[in-house]
Order: structure tokens, then C-alpha cells, then sequence
């Protein structure tokens, strides 16, 4: 049997829901007076589970309950879960940013989190200076660091760069530039949230197979949080899925995913609804499958509600992969089609399909817009709605023969002619 | 469903993990060690403070010298020669350099100390480090900066010398000493109110008026001895006061310093230290969630 590394036992944290801030007072007042006469914390023993959804009618929530994990030394485990399902909470405990209210954790080794995009960087000072500094809040010492300088400015890429203040970096550079200098740490456990989604294509891949050495090559742990299901597949062994603040599923990272996508109440489809807005035309509610299998058709069914009758409205969407590569892009006019007819105000209910057996199996995210045929967006429902395609019933599919560098996976009829 | 539950009952000891995290309420956990560990840390925020302090400035380190200058001719104007303020026989400019130095760097780390959480929010929240930390690298790097200064100051001292001024006696050499109570006592007020701000955001705006209104509350520009007896103790009240006058009176001979005075100023500032590191060390696990 492997090491456990990372014990998270009867973990559980309380927060306190509404404006902190204001009204603590009498709270911590009538705290201490319970404390001071030996009796339980008052406010630890009320707490409604953590659901977005449900209207609150407690003061305080648990946004972690009743969390038990063990982690083996090597293991890669992806994180997933809605959000607000406790993910970040459950990390920031991990890191000692903030304590548990019950329960304990025990890590063997170090442990290092990415920081988020240019946390901890000093725009002022230069590439090198940072490394320095953001080494060394990460726990390491200045000779580590020297030692590993010319790894983690190669790995970043900016050598070029490196007596340049940050804050002439691109967005892209900055997170290049501190994902090299965690991953270099050697930290026992490498804590990613949702890091990845900044970098272009290139680096994505090349921090995915730093991620998998480090897992892989040299036997240290990864917790990776993601909403982005292809990387996570790609790169964990393991799944945890957080719903509500409790675990609900561990296992193998496909299992937890399937379990994720299907949502606890086995929920397919996918709705997204929008109050009225003060716009002339707008989404009411967006409705697609949250898996699609590669032998069917993509189907989107959008409820739009029209306050202003012109003919120059139309809508459409763009699809992306989980590198923010834009797959493809269609709007209801470019058939000749005219959205709204005179005097049509009011709801209208649109279905667009498209053809299956093209999108290679992956996550997809999807940005849809109202907007005038001139190009004017009026609503735009940015990128929050996700679709997964599998393939569960080609013998590619079922063989895993998709190439990891192609775009699309268009059926190709393969024939002898002789 | 297939719900994992680890093995629950087996309670593991403390001592088999690296890092061991709790729901730890213990009042006084001041983990020197940990310092210790991130001393490279400390040395790292200070260079920062220092490198990043002058970008982009024409006269860069010299505004160390043009501040305390400036404001010692101001003194020496209003409080010298327009109000006529004595000050014991010492020549104005360098009394009035005196204090300013030293109330400088007791503000200044105050000020910033108490700024710890507030300004380190976004860091403070991704990754662990002992966060006093911080504020050890604002005193130290206010401390250079007080050290360039006295340069100044002895520079001016030297000049009243050859005007005969008299040389300073032996006692003069316990300045260091001065020096780390009123760090000690900045850093620790700083504490306390960076530790209540998290909460109680309303203590943002006391700080900032009510250090300056201390400063006419500290014998800065005025001597000690300028107040009638049975009012001084409403001026050494104020633990720094006892330091500023000794501090002169290592100096320059002059100054009104009791043994009873020093003492409540030494004692006040160690147990303010104590207090101000227990609820630092309370703050600074949760205020993540309440901040």
C-alpha cells in the first residue's frame, strides 16, 4: 500500500452568511459570554447546508461538511463540482489560508498552491526579482531558488524578459512566469485552481505535462481544480466530486465526471434562464444536453424575448474548446433567415441543430448573442454554459483512437479501390 | 452511490505529519522557528520595499534626506522662531531633527504595520507564510531608512560640534536601545489595529488623523520640561514620550526622563507586544473570512 500523504478527517467549515462586518459585534460579544461560561459556541451548532439555490434561513452555512479523504503519494486528483460546491473552500484549508472549524488535516511534506495570475507579483520589480520573491513566499530558500533559476525562466519562456519590470508582462507571461515557479518548488503536493485557463495553447499543454512529470516522474501528489472536464481527464487518475460542501462521489476521475455532468438529480439538460432585462431583444432561457454523444445531433433550444421589433436583429453562438480555440461560429441570418417579423414582439422559441459526428469528444463551452446583423451585440451570455461530447459507441471511441492534436473529428470513409 | 469514508476512528498523532492543521484556538502560538524558516523571506519584502519604493522617481533615495530637512525648517520657523518655543538650550534645528526622525519611524511602522492585512489581502488568501512576516519587513525596512537618516542627523551633529555644541557623553551609545522600544512600540500598536481593522473597518479612519494628533500628544516639538509638573504625567501617559526625551537626553544631556516614567514606558510597550501578537496570531488564521 502507498503512503497517505494528505488525511482530511471529519473536515468542516463554517461561514457566516449576509454583510460581515456589520452586526458582528454583538455577535462576538455573545460569543465570548458563552466561551467565558464554558458553554459551546453558540452559532457552531446552527449552519444550513450549502445550497445556492435554496434560500438561506440561517444565519450561518457550512460550506464544508463531513469531509473525509485520503490521498496516496502520486496520486492526481482532479476536484470538480459546482460552483459554490466548496472546491476553493476545501484548497484554502489545504494551504493554511484559513482554519477549519472542525475536523483536522494532516500533509506529510510540503504543500504549494499556484497563485492566481500575478498574486504576489510586484509590478515594479523585474521577472528576476520576482521569481525571488514569489519563490520564497512559496517556503523556499534563496540558494533553491538560484539553483533552479535557469529551469524556471526557460520554462516560462520569458528569458528575454527577465530584467523587465512585470508590469510590462502580458497576462499570459505573468501566469507562464508563476506557474514556473511553483511547479519548480518540488513542493510533495502541488495544489492547481483552475490556473490553466489563462495561458494560450502552448503553454497549457506544456504545464499539463509538467503537472503529469511531477505526478508521474517524480511520485509527488497534484490536486487540480477545474470546471474545464478535459483536463481533467487528461491529466488526474482520480476524481472528488463536491456537492453542496459534502463529498459525493469519489473514485475514477471518468466515474466522477459522468457523476458530475449528470448532476445528482440526474439532470441531462442543461437550463440557463435570464430575468428581463431593459434590452430590445434578449435571452429568456438557453436549454442544451449537458453530454452529447458523438452520434448525435448537438441540439439548443433558446427562448428569446423580443421588445423591440427590427428586422436587423438576429442571434448566434460560438463554440469553443477547452483551449479557448473558437470551433465554430453560426447566427440565424447567415441562412438568409429573418428573425422577427413585422410586428412580432413578444417570445419566440428558436431550436438550432447541428450536425453530429464532427465535434471531437471533449468539453466545449458556448457563447451565445443577440445582436444586429451589423455585428452590435446587444445580449451576450458569456461563456458560462458547457457541453461535453463523448463518444461511447464508435470503435474509436471505444478504442480511444482520437488524435489529441486534431480540431474536429469528422467521420472519414476509409476505402480500398483495388 | 459508492461514498468514500475514510477510516474515522483511527485518530492519527500530531506528530506522524509535516503540517498539521486544526481548528487550533490556542491563545499565544508564536512559531519563531517558522520565522526563522522564511528569513530569506523577511530579507526579500524589505529589498522590495527599497527597489520599488524609487522607480520612477528623478531623486530616488534622496527623498529620505529631503523629507526629515524639510520639515526640521518648518519646525525650526513655526514652532522656533514664531511661536518661540524653548527647547532646553539645544540648538532648534537639532532638536527638532531628533524628534522627527524618531516619531518618523514610530509612525511610519505603525501606519504601515496597520495596514498588514488590509493591503496583503489578495496574497494572504492563496498561500501560507508566517504573516508577521510582513510586518517585521516594514520595521526593518523603515529601520534602514532610519539609519540613512541618522546620517543626516549626525551630519548636522557634527556641524553644531564645531559651533560648540558639546560632544554627546557615553551614554549616548544606549540610542540603539531607544531605537528598538519605539520599533517595538510601533509594531505593536500597528498589530493591534491591523488585526481589528479586519472587523471593524472604522479604525482605518481613527489611525490616520489620530497619529497625527499624537504627535502634538509627544513632547516632538516641544521639550518635556516646557509643561508644568502636575500636568506632565497627562504628556507621559503616552508610552513613546518617555523614549523621545531619553532619547535626547542620551543625546544632548537635556531632557526630563524619571526611572518611574522610562519604566511604565518600557513595561506598557512589552505588554502591548505580548497582547498584540495574541491576537495577531487569532486574526491571522481566520480573517481571510471575515475580511
Amino acid at each position: 500500500m502507498k503512503d497517505i500523504v494528505l488525511k482530511i478527517e471529519d473536515v468542516s467549515k463554517q461561514y457566516r452568511l449576509g454583510e460581515v462586518g456589520t452586526g458582528t459585534l454583538s455577535h462576538d460579544l455573545n460569543r465570548w459570554w458563552h466561551l467565558a461560561r464554558g458553554k459551546d459556541d453558540p452559532y457552531t451548532s446552527v449552519g444550513a447546508v450549502n445550497d445556492r439555490s435554496l434560500k438561506a434561513n440561517e444565519d450561518y452555512v457550512w460550506a464544508l461538511q463531513d469531509i473525509n479523504l485520503d490521498v496516496c503519494q502520486g496520486e492526481v486528483i482532479g476536484i470538480v463540482g459546482k460552483n459554490g460546491a466548496g472546491k476553493s473552500t476545501l484548497l484554502k484549508l489545504l494551504s493554511q489560508v484559513t482554519n477549519p472549524t472542525t475536523g483536522y488535516i494532516g500533509i506529510k511534506g510540503r504543500i504549494a498552491s499556484l497563485l492566481e495570475v500575478g498574486t504576489g507579483f510586484h509590478p515594479e520589480l523585474t521577472g528576476r526579482d520576482n521569481i525571488f520573491l514569489n519563490g520564497s513566499i512559496l517556503g523556499m530558500t534563496k540558494g533553491e531558488i538560484r539553483s533552479k533559476l535557469e529551469q524556471i525562466v526557460d520554462f516560462a519562456g520569458v528569458a528575454k524578459y527577465i530584467d523587465t519590470p512585470v508590469k510590462r508582462y502580458s497576462s499570459g507571461m505573468k501566469v507562464r512566469l508563476g506557474f514556473a515557479v511553483a511547479a519548480h518548488l518540488e513542493p510533495e503536493i502541488l495544489v492547481v485552481d483552475e490556473v490553466l485557463a489563462v495561458g494560450d495553447a502552448e503553454f497549457q499543454r506544456k504545464a499539463i505535462g509538467k503537472m503529469q512529470d511531477v505526478a508521474k516522474g517524480e511520485g509527488r501528489t497534484v490536486l487540480f481544480v477545474s470546471h474545464n472536464m478535459s483536463s481533467v481527464r487528461n491529466l488526474c487518475n482520480k476524481g472528488v466530486l463536491l456537492e453542496n460542501g459534502r463529498i459525493s462521489y469519489v473514485g475514477d476521475v471518468d466515474e466522477t465526471i459522468d457523476h458530475y455532468l449528470q448532476g445528482g438529480s440526474a439532470q441531462k439538460v442543461h437550463f440557463v434562464e435570464f430575468d428581463d432585462m431593459p434590452l430590445p431583444i434578449q435571452f429568456k432561457k438557453i436549454a442544451l444536453a449537458q453530454i452529447v454523444e458523438f452520434s448525435e445531433d448537438v441540439e439548443i433550444t433558446m427562448d428569446i424575448k423580443v421588445n423591440e421589433s427590427n428586422p436587423d436583429y438576429t442571434l448566434g453562438f460560438i463554440v469553443f474548446d477547452s483551449k479557448a480555440n473558437c470551433v465554430a461560429v453560426s447566427t440565424y441570418d447567415e441562412y438568409g433567415l429573418k428573425l422577427i417579423d413585422q410586428n412580432h414582439l413578444g417570445e419566440i422559441q428558436i431550436n438550432a441543430t447541428f450536425q453530429k459526428k464532427l465535434l471531437k469528444p471533449g468539453t466545449y463551452s458556448i457563447r451565445f448573442t443577440a445582436r444586429t446583423i451589423n455585428g452590435e451585440a446587444i445580449h451576450t451570455v458569456e461563456d458560462t454554459i458547457f457541453f461535453d461530447v463523448r463518444d461511447t459507441h464508435t470503435y474509436r471511441g471505444l478504442k480511444g483512437m482520437y488524435r489529441p492534436r486534431a480540431i474536429i473529428a469528422p467521420e472519414v470513409q476509409w476505402k480500398k479501390l483495388n | 452511490m459508492d461514498i468514500h469514508m475514510a477510516t474515522t476512528n483511527n485518530i492519527d498523532k500530531p506528530e506522524k505529519w509535516d503540517i498539521y492543521i486544526t481548528p487550533n484556538k490556542s491563545l499565544f502560538a508564536l512559531d519563531l522557528g517558522a520565522i526563522w524558516r522564511y528569513r530569506d523571506l523577511l530579507s526579500l519584502l524589505v529589498r522590495r520595499d527599497f527597489v520599488s519604493q524609487f522607480k520612477q522617481t528623478i531623486l530616488g533615495p534622496a527623498w529620505f534626506f529631503i523629507q526629515p530637512i524639510f520639515t526640521t525648517i518648518i519646525f525650526t520657523v513655526v514652532f522656533g522662531r514664531l511661536a518661540n518655543i524653548p527647547t532646553d538650550g539645544i540648538p532648534q534645528p537639532l532638536f527638532y531633527m531628533a524628534g522627527i526622525i524618531i516619531w518618523n519611524y514610530f509612525s511610519e511602522c505603525l501606519m504601515k504595520t496597520s495596514e498588514t492585512f488590509r493591503t496583503n489581502q489578495g496574497l494572504f488568501g492563496k498561500v501560507y507564510f508566517p504573516r508577521l512576516i510582513v510586518p517585521l519587513s516594514v520595521v526593518t525596512s523603515n529601520l534602514l531608512k532610519l539609519g540613512v537618516q541618522l546620517l543626516l542627523f549626525i551630519a548636522l551633529y557634527i556641524y553644531y560640534i564645531f559651533q560648540g555644541f558639546e560632544l554627546p557623553g557615553l551614554l549616548s551609545l544606549i540610542f540603539p536601545l531607544i531605537i528598538l522600544f519605539v520599533a517595538l512600540l510601533g509594531l505593536s500598536l500597528g498589530l493591534i489595529v491591523s488585526s481589528l481593522t479586519t472587523k471593524y473597518r472604522d479604525l482605518k479612519f481613527l489611525i490616520q488623523f489620530g497619529v497625527q494628533l499624537a504627535m502634538y500628544a509627544s513632547p516632538i516639538v516641544y521639550p518635556l520640561s516646557l509643561i508644568e509638573d502636575d500636568k506632565k504625567w497627562m504628556i507621559l501617559m503616552n508610552p513613546i514620550s518617555s523614549f523621545i526625551e531619553m532619547f535626547r537626553f542620551a543625546l544632548f544631556g537635556q531632557g526630563h526622563v524619571t526611572a518611574v516614567a522610562l519604566g511604565y514606558s518600557v513595561i506598557s510597550t512589552l505588554v502591548l507586544l505580548v497582547l498584540s501578537i495574541v491576537i495577531f496570531n487569532r486574526v491571522e488564521k481566520s480573517f481571510i473570512d471575515t475580511v
